[in-house]
């Protein structure tokens, strides 16, 4: 029997290529579970959970959710905009104080990068990260090569391109992570202001052409442009963002290949992806959701195990 | 590693499988209102075994048989060092108002069967359930859970461990019991 290598999961830089294989074989079963009539186990019977949102989610939120629900996890939910931390409390204070009550693990999200790592070192229980900031979103990334590997039998050798706003995503780094892990060629594309500088060092290609990206790669994960990030102005326009990086049918009619479109959500429709596009046969946008309730149900497994 | 005292080898195995499946048709008739459920891993090659044979005997070719994972049902979640790995779910049927036979291939302390009934349950209301092991350990049994077919009762001690050989999975077909667990 195997077991993860870590007792959290704070990002997919810090666990193994088994790690990842291991959470897949698992998420296999889940994904067996969630399409049965009953889709509830009672593994995490003896469970608490606090799912602690300091940033805004919904998908991540009801996804890990749903997944703790059909473990039959017990689940504390908190979001930051109705609770204390807009009193003054501080993160370490608030953490405590639900620890106090018990609970096993703790699901966060933060707009901080790093917050994970700062409740790891100073809290007991096994921490998920469920996107920190800038930094990383491991079970998002891990949902996305799932549902390469389920779409295109394996992720080795496949070409992955990651189109749109790499400096503010923390899906684009976690991604690059995971699918550089697994053996997949990563290719990074969008505006120069958008791409930071380090992640040639990735291993990763880094292009500011989407009809070749496009020409070039088996699937095309297309990110946001995350505005709310965004200080200052990185591109003259939304309008001139989608002529130069938008996606649309005909580009994708234009291919000599059939090729696979992903977008971890929320879509801004008209921007980076046209709807046709969208809501065509090319897109696992939603197979990607289904799976995440799967892959974050492993998760949770093989982290409690390790208690 | 030190060979095991066998207990059934490969002709008597047979011969208790045979028999089992004879007994089973007495009692079940043609398995029309009836379906077999194995629980994974280790009864499923018995059980295959016993869906087979009785798809011939009774002349039923469509006897309902599923595979039934119970990893995640199992109340020892978490006592273990490692987590323990789930194995394929194979159930395309509702058991509600069916005959249902589980089978598995040792019976000990009942904590795997108390699994699997809590497993079932997920799949509907059974009219009945029965269950049917190879290899009974009649001693420290945990739970009071009890099989209805048995191919073979043993008296061990705790520390003894028994263990069934398939063709398919171990290459040789016997039951053997061994002193000590990890032998």
């Amino acid at each position: 029997m195997k077991q993860l290598s870590t007792r959290h999961l704070i990002g997919i830089k810090s666990i193994t290529e088994d790690d990842i294989q291991l959470i897949f074989e698992t998420a296999d079963n889940f994904k067996e579970v969630i399409n049965r009539p009953i889709k509830k186990v009672p593994s995490l019977r003896d469970i608490t959970v606090a799912n602690l949102f300091f940033e805004s989610s919904t998908r991540t939120r009801v996804s890990f959710e749903l997944a703790e629900r059909r473990l039959s996890a017990d689940t504390v939910n908190f979001a930051a905009s109705s609770s204390s931390v807009s009193k003054g409390e501080t993160l370490l204070d608030t953490v405590n104080n639900i620890l106090s009550m018990k609970v096993d693990m703790v699901v966060m999200r933060h707009p901080a990068p790093g917050a994970c790592v700062y409740l790891e070192k100073r809290i007991p229980a096994n921490i998920i990260n469920a996107g920190d900031g800038t930094h990383e979103h491991p079970t998002q990334a891990l949902l996305d090569a799932f549902s390469i590997r389920e779409k295109l039998g394996d992720v080795a050798g496949k070409k992955v391109a990651i189109i749109g706003d790499i400096l503010h995503s923390r899906v684009a780094l976690s991604n690059v992570f995971c699918l550089t892990k697994l053996g997949a060629k990563v290719r990074v594309c969008g505006p120069p202001t958008l791409i930071p500088k380090h992640y040639a060092e990735l291993g990763v290609e880094v292009s500011h052409d989407v009809r070749d990206t496009l020409r070039w790669c088996d699937v095309a994960n297309v990110l946001r442009i995350q505005l709310e990030r965004q200080d200052i102005k990185y591109f003259p326009s939304l309008r001139e963002y989608h002529q130069y990086f938008g996606i649309n049918k005909q580009m994708l009619d234009e291919l000599d290949k059939e090729i696979v479109i992903m977008h971890p959500g929320p879509i801004n429709r008209g921007v980076e992806i046209t709807s046709d596009v969208a809501d065509s046969n090319h897109s696992i946008i939603l197979q990607q959701v289904e799976n995440g309730v799967a892959i974050r149900m492993a998760v949770l497994y093989l982290l409690a195990a390790r208690n | 590693m030190e060979a095991g005292k066998t207990l059934l080898d490969h002709d008597r195995l047979s011969l208790t499988i045979e028999r089992l499946c004879h007994q089973l048709m007495e009692d079940w008739g043609d398995f029309s209102d009836a379906c077999i459920v194995g629980i994974q891993p280790r009864g499923v090659a018995l059980s295959d075994r016993i869906h087979k044979r009785l798809q011939e005997l009774t002349g039923n070719d469509h006897i309902q048989y599923g595979r039934l994972d119970i990893t995640f049902y199992r109340d020892d979640f978490r006592m273990h060092d490692k987590p323990l790995s789930p194995h394929p779910n194979d159930m395309d049927f509702i058991v509600a108002d069916k005959k249902v036979l589980l089978i598995d291939d040792v019976l000990y302390t009942g904590r795997t069967i108390q699994a699997a009934l809590a497993a079932l349950q997920h799949y509907g209301r059974p009219k009945l359930v029965e269950l049917l092991v190879l290899v009974d350990r009649r001693f420290n049994r945990h739970l009071p859970i009890q099989a209805d077919y048995i191919g073979l009762s043993v008296d061990a001690l705790d520390e003894a461990y028994v263990k069934v050989n398939w063709q398919e999975v171990h290459g040789t077909e016997e039951v053997l019991l061994f002193d000590k667990k990890g032998q």
